[in-house]
């Protein structure tokens, strides 16, 4: 049973480094495994190179998807999180 | 001891021993190991090392550049911690029984490439921060220096072929005492760095890095553009005492910081600084400056890996605008493409960059950046005294569409319930000879001219400021650039208008007596010149220097202006 949550990029610029590093840096909070899918692919939301490898652009939906034992506790921070800064909704 | 002669690019003395800036030799060989595992933990202990490095850079940027700047440093952080990167290049140590230089090298080179080959230029360019990353791994590995103006501890004068924005925006001032480059002039973006710091610079030395070695004594002379090395006892006799003559001539000048500038015979004009982020305020004020003439926007626009939003924009703009108070503040709006380039912003190369697509030209056709710009301008304008100036002005039609979008965005902003000044003179910045010539039709429709020497020169005697081969055409006293100077502050006064100049010329002790005669009504230089500059017009009368005019105008080579004036102010 893993925890999900789909998010749209509201933020003109997309998923650059700047929001990436806040995503990465709060995934690697967590022990459950945390990955990210947009457009058919899924990364690692622990690996910068990863999440900025998938070059998420503006109005994109994308999918996090945490499995372990912390996993309800994370989605629910990372969604927070992306609030927060204006990264999506 | 040896002396090398340079350019003077930013006044004073030091003397310290010498640190070199140059990357060092990060080849290695492909080795096979046995004892994978103490491989494996020599690879960790190089990552570590240079992450505890990283967080102490990013721990200087903040406190001397602010978060903002820091932040690409966070960045750098999670790729020495990515597991994606880390736990491919443990697999190649295992598996493969290499060493991990080549472990390292070959996982970094997959995922440089793969960055390299995507479709967007901001993505490539992230190619180029996993190759910084990894090169202070791998000088860890091999046991050799990398050298990083951040980390240094002790007293210096930094050596290198030329110095990067973000090398000089990591210089901390307190231990770093000055520098000296191989190539770069007077207004080459190190020399500008080095009088916003107030250090000691010496450009354009040609072999300063082939002459010194690490940890010889250097003397930097900023004021007379010389390098000495290794001196001997009496020549640091010498030179201490022409650091302590320097010293003590400052603070002559200070005492002039709350005075306003008047000459000799009474008439006031207004000393003003360029500046490129908030953080230069202070430097401006402290020299005395009756305001800022010129506010380079591109520094937020550049070292960065986005276009700054409309919201930080209004943070630097109303910074600026509450330290300087009801002093003027003239904000030139965004001047980047040809040499500046964004890498976020993908433009094609242009065979003449300088007379490219750039400054104002851009901002008509990318209106969505200009119109963040102006909005965030227009929001923070309730803060002081804000003017704002359009870079490359060419033609009326450019000056009239940059105001219109700029009057669009104000009434949108009202509509909106925000406030914004009624009172805001908007201006253009004259580099452009054509703009020069026919200043008299531009004057009645903008409200001030601020002249642009770097540029203009350069493009009136057609000669690249950055060709040294050239360089000797680069003539501030040249009668041609006299007679288009003289041309738009003539054109200003007959519309009840003012006219000032931002570019380096406006800070020579030889141009300040000809700009006062011509008439000139403010002065923007390096925040270091203004005393300086308030010292020696105390000293000039106007009314003499207007008395010169039509023979100066007249005249027809740069050496005899710079002649009759040396003559006439005794220099």
């Amino acid at each position: 049973m893993a925890a999900e949550k789909t998010i749209t990029i509201t933020d003109s610029t997309g998923v650059h480094a700047r929001p990436a590093t806040v995503l990465v840096n709060k995934a690697g909070n967590f022990s459950s495994d945390v990955t990210v899918e947009y457009n058919g692919k899924s990364v690692n939301l622990k690996s910068i190179m990863g999440v900025m490898s998938l070059g998420i652009p503006k109005d994109a939906e994308i999918k996090i998807v945490a499995e372990g034992a912390d996993e309800d506790e994370a989605i629910e921070a990372i969604y927070a999180t992306v609030k927060e800064t204006g990264l999506g909704e | 001891m040896a002396i090398l002669t340079g350019i003077a690019a930013s006044n004073g003395v030091a003397i310290a021993k010498a640190y070199t800036l140059e990357t060092p030799d990060l080849s290695y060989e492909t080795k096979k190991v046995d004892d994978v595992d103490t491989e494996v933990n020599r690879l960790h202990d190089a990552l570590t090392v240079s992450k505890k490095e990283l967080e102490k850079i990013k721990e200087n940027a903040r406190l001397s550049l602010g978060d903002e700047h820091a932040e690409i440093f966070s960045a750098h952080l999670l790729v020495l911690s990515d597991p994606e990167l880390i736990t491919p290049m443990e697999d190649k140590i295992k598996n493969d029984n290499v060493n991990a230089e080549k472990a390292l090298d070959d996982v970094a080179n997959m995922f440089i490439d793969m960055f390299k080959g995507m479709d967007n230029e901001y993505m490539r360019e992230r190619a180029a921060d996993i190759q910084d990353v990894t090169k202070r791994v791998m000088a860890h590995l091999l046991k050799v220096t990398f050298p990083d103006p951040a980390l240094i501890d002790e007293e210096v004068v930094i050596i290198a072929e030329d110095l990067t924005p973000s090398d000089t925006a990591q210089l901390n001032k307190q231990f770093v005492k000055g520098f000296t480059t191989n190539i770069g002039g007077r207004t080459s973006h190190s020399a500008i760095m080095a009088r916003s710091l107030e250090i000691p610079a010496v450009v354009g030395t040609k072999t300063v890095t082939e002459d010194v070695s690490e940890g010889d004594i250097v003397i930097v002379d900023g004021i007379d553009g010389k390098v000495i090395i290794n001196p001997t006892e009496e020549e640091l006799a010498t030179y201490k005492e022409k650091q302590a003559d320097f010293e003590k001539q400052k603070e002559i000048w200070a005492q002039l910081k709350d005075e306003p500038t008047i000459s000799k015979d009474g008439e006031h004009v207004e000393l003003v600084a360029n500046i490129g982020t908030p953080d230069d305020v202070v430097g401006v004020l402290n020299n005395g400056g009756e305001g800022v003439g010129l506010y380079r926007t591109e520094f937020l626009y550049m070292g960065n890996s986005d276009f700054p939003t409309e919201d930080e924009q209004f943070d630097a703009y109303s910074s600026v605008l509450k330290q300087m108070g009801d002093k003027p503040v003239v904000v030139r709006t965004l001047d980047i493409g040809g040499d500046k380039e964004l890498s976020y912003l993908d433009l094609p190369k242009e065979m003449n960059p300088f007379l490219g697509f750039r400054a104002i030209r851009l901002c008509l056709e990318r209106d969505d950046i200009f119109r963040t710009q102006l909005r965030a301008l227009l929001r923070a304008s309730v803060h002081g005294n804000l003017k704002i100036m359009f870079p490359m002005i060419a033609t009326l039609d450019e000056f009239r569409s940059a105001k219109a979008l700029l009057l669009e965005e104000k009434d949108n902003l009202k509509a909106e319930g925000v406030d914004v000044s009624d009172d805001i003179e908007v201006g253009i910045m004259v580099e452009i000879p054509a703009t020069a010539v026919i200043a008299r039709q531009f004057a009645k429709e903008v409200d001030f001219f601020s002249i642009g020497t770097n540029d203009l020169i350069q493009y009136t005697l057609a000669a690249d400021r950055m060709n040294e081969r050239v360089s000797y055409l680069y003539q501030p006293y040249h009668p041609a650039i006299l007679n288009l100077v003289n041309n738009v502050i003539e054109a200003a006064h007959a519309e009840g208008k003012w006219a000032g100049m931002c570019g380096e010329m406006a800070g020579d002790s030889i141009a300040i007596p000809i700009l006062l005669g011509l008439g000139l009504d403010e002065f923007s230089m390096s925040a270091t010149s203004i005393l300086p500059a308030r010292t020696q017009i105390k000293d000039l009368s106007k009314e003499e220097l207007r008395s010169y005019k039509d023979e100066l105008l007249s005249m027809s080579t740069a050496d005899e202006v710079e002649a009759f004036i040396r003559e006439k102010t005794n220099q």
